[in-house]
């Protein structure tokens, strides 16, 4: 049998040699698919068909393994995100505290349901299940920017200045 | 490594503190944190500096109350200061010495008295990135004592007689796993730790791992000596970045300490941990998915037997524990299973850590004997509900617990006596509800939660919770009927008897113990069209009774 041989690199972008070196610290193992796919989304921010393609190919992983492994956990992600992202808390404290009518607001500001981008590709509406902050409930993430005690005015006001930017 | 050189190491670390007139402990959990306590430490320094004064400031991981964060712990005094800003830096360290600055100083003794600290007695003292801090206080003195006196079999018998059970939730005996673990046959074997911390609305993993990651470590190695492991594996959230930059940290200075690695002690045992990201999936908790997941899989669990502790990870013997479990082994083999076993209840001994939310007035989280009520916990500790409301009912366990009304709020805190009351110990969430939080909602949320995570592997669990959900909503709508709260109790029994694991299992109890003690609010919603505490919006189901149309 002739010895494997990787796929090559996608593209010359720098970032696929970050997703490749956290494949070789695994030996090319296949329980690294996980850990390599969290690479590449902290990287490109996104999992798309060519990274996927790419992860599966390199791990001699089955395409659809790989695919249903990304589509099972939430996490990943296979749409870009916007420029910015505003997550929600709904774990249980934030949602006692209000969360769904943060939601309701944000979703009714920005004209998208939760889990959207808008059109201009500016701002990402997410929800997260439990961020762990629950001390401070309700939480939002700006960014990945922990907001403790949030309130729906200041809420707006931040999705106000991300789109006039 | 041996018993003089951890002395050695201690004694330099408290030489150096006592060169300090005072300590400045700020926290820096992911509470205060996220309101700038990394600033409020830079200040403090420069102001220590500024003022000439002989003071030293020291990051910490998380001191409990995190509602009055950034907190901020002046040592030896032991005065704790609420609600400080980098503003304040300068009249903190000026109050050095002297009298403390009155407007900050919290002084919550019934908050902090009533409590037990096992688990969380490093928790805002110690830098969770120094191992030198934490060996200050005893760590790894356990774990260089098993090495170097004890046989695995004596490690398992302090552990089984220190009666200490899972606090992931369900409490099975750890000695009894620990146990099955070491009798298992192969040489391959595995130690997991579980800090997938699914459950909404519960932080005690994350905080354990921010504060004193080290202590979970000592535990996982104790573990693997016990049961002849070699490998172990820390199973952490993505969702919690703090968490796994300050476990990465300490592994590397656990390795250069020669705490993990070959030869740990110049014995022959061999012991390394690694780190794997969970990827936000809340099945994973459950030990057979969580597994699947390490091996890169979806994870969906498995039927059980073979248990995890006879065929798990790749196949082989596997020990998996909570984080809260491992923090606790530590101590019992330092201060003896006695020690341990004199606390809590017949059954349920030791301390466990909670996290204190929703309405009350003292979120945060807080470590109590098993044993203590209820009330003492929410009407001590917690300090009530806030605002002038009534307080309505107490929710534990998370997805798989249930809520606890006023009339049980004397019962103990143990494993069996929450189970009795319809809920569950859980990891250890508490949410506090009001008189303003609808009890059919709460449950139809929890649906909810338990329809998305379902991992869809069999049937009850994957259509059965969607139907639950179906029939909530109708109810939270005013659209539900006597006969859809029939086949909602009929669905529980279903979903309960016949689902493969643990989600599927439990994810019913929230509506059955909401029916339990609030089945006026059910009986209310479908009725009299009427939501008790407002929550719901039923202005569609009205109008459509009197014929009206409905304004969008």
């Amino acid at each position: 049998m002739p010895a494997f041989a990787p796929p090559p690199l996608p593209s010359d972008d720098k970032r696929w040699k970050i997703v490749n070196g956290t494949m070789r610290k695994n030996g090319f193992a296949r329980h690294a698919l996980i850990e390599t796919l969290h690479t590449v989304q902290s990287s490109f921010g996104y999992l798309d068909d060519d990274a996927i393609r790419f992860v599966a190919q390199s791990l001699r992983v089955p395409l659809s393994q790989a695919y249903g492994v990304v589509t099972f956990y939430h996490y990943f992600s296979l749409k870009p995100p916007g420029k910015h992202t505003m997550t929600i808390c709904t774990g249980t404290a934030c949602y006692i505290k209000g969360t769904d009518k943060l939601v309701a607001s944000a979703e009714e500001h920005l004209n998208i349901a939760h889990g959207q981008t808008t059109r201009d590709g500016k701002i990402s509406l997410m929800t997260a299940r439990c961020v762990g902050a629950c001390g401070r409930a309700p939480v939002v993430l700006t960014d990945g920017e922990l907001q403790g005690q949030m309130n729906g005015e200041q809420m707006l006001e931040q999705l106000e200045r991300w789109a006039v930017e | 490594m041996n018993i003089e050189e951890l002395e050695q190491i201690a004694e330099s670390v408290w030489l150096e503190n006592d060169k300090f007139d005072q300590e400045i402990n700020v926290c820096m959990g992911t509470g205060c944190l996220s309101q700038h306590s990394d600033q409020l430490k830079d200040a403090l320094a420069k102001a220590v500096t500024a003022s000439g004064k002989n003071a030293f400031v020291r990051r910490t991981g998380c001191m409990g109350l995190c509602a009055a964060g950034p907190l901020v712990l002046v040592d030896p005094d032991e005065i704790l200061y609420q609600h400080v800003n980098a503003s304040h830096a300068e009249a903190v360290v000026a109050s050095l010495g002297a009298e403390p600055v009155k407007e900050l100083q919290c002084d919550l003794r019934e908050h902090f008295d009533q409590q037990v600290h096992v688990v969380l007695e490093n928790s805002g003292h110690i830098d969770p990135e120094r191992i030198d801090d934490y060996i200050a206080r005893d760590g790894y003195l356990a774990l260089v004592t098993a090495l170097t006196e004890m046989k695995p079999q004596d490690v398992i018998k302090q552990i089984t007689e220190s009666g200490l059970r899972g606090r992931g939730g369900g409490g099975y005996p750890t000695g009894l796993k620990w146990g099955t673990v070491a009798k298992a046959g192969g040489d391959v074997k595995y130690v997991i730790c579980n800090g997938d911390e699914g459950d909404p609305g519960a932080f005690m993993d994350r905080s354990v791992l921010e504060s004193d990651p080290q202590r979970v470590l000592e535990g996982m190695a104790i573990a693997a000596y016990a049961v002849g492991a070699s490998k172990g594996y820390v199973y952490v959230r993505a969702e919690y970045p703090l968490a796994v930059s300050r476990l990465t940290a300490c592994l590397r200075d656990a390795r250069r300490r020669g705490l993990l690695g070959n030869n740990i002690c110049n014995t022959p045992f061999n012991f390394d941990v690694e780190i794997r990201l969970g990827a936000g999936a809340f099945v994973c908790g459950e030990e057979t998915a969580l597994i699947a997941s390490i091996e890169g899989r979806r994870g969906m669990p498995k039927p059980r037997p073979p248990y995890p502790a006879v065929s798990g990870l790749w196949g082989r013997p596997t020990l998996i524990n909570n984080v809260e479990t491992f923090a606790n082994i530590a101590p019992i083999l330092r201060k003896g299973a006695k020690w341990f076993a004199s606390q809590g209840t017949e059954k349920s001994k030791g301390t466990k850590v909670f996290a204190l939310t929703g309405k009350i007035t003292n979120t945060g989280l807080v470590e109590v004997p098993m044993g203590i009520t209820l009330r003492k916990i929410i009407e001590g500790i917690g300090g009530g509900v806030p605002d002038g409301h009534k307080f309505k009912a107490v929710q534990t366990g998370g997805p798989s617990g249930g809520c606890i009304p006023e009339e049980h709020l004397d019962i103990e805190v143990s494993y069996e006596s929450l189970i009795q009351a319809g809920s569950m110990m859980g990891s250890g969430g508490m949410i506090v509800m009001d008189d303003t939080s609808c009890m059919v909602n709460v449950a139809r949320f929890f649906i909810e939660f338990c329809m998305t995570e379902s991992c869809g592997k069999c049937i009850p669990c994957r259509a059965g919770t969607a139907q639950m959900y179906t029939l909530l909503t109708r109810i939270c709508t005013g659209a539900g009927t006597m006969d859809d709260l029939n086949l909602l109790v009929d669905l529980c029994g279903t979903i309960k008897e016949t689902s493969l694991c643990g989600l599927g299992q439990t994810a019913p109890n929230p509506v059955l113990s909401t029916l339990r003690y609030f089945k006026n609010e059910y009986i209310e919603h479908i009725m009299h069209k009427r939501c008790p505490a407002g929550v719901c919006n039923m202005k569609a189901a009205l109008a459509a009774e009197h014929g009206l149309e409905v304004l969008a």
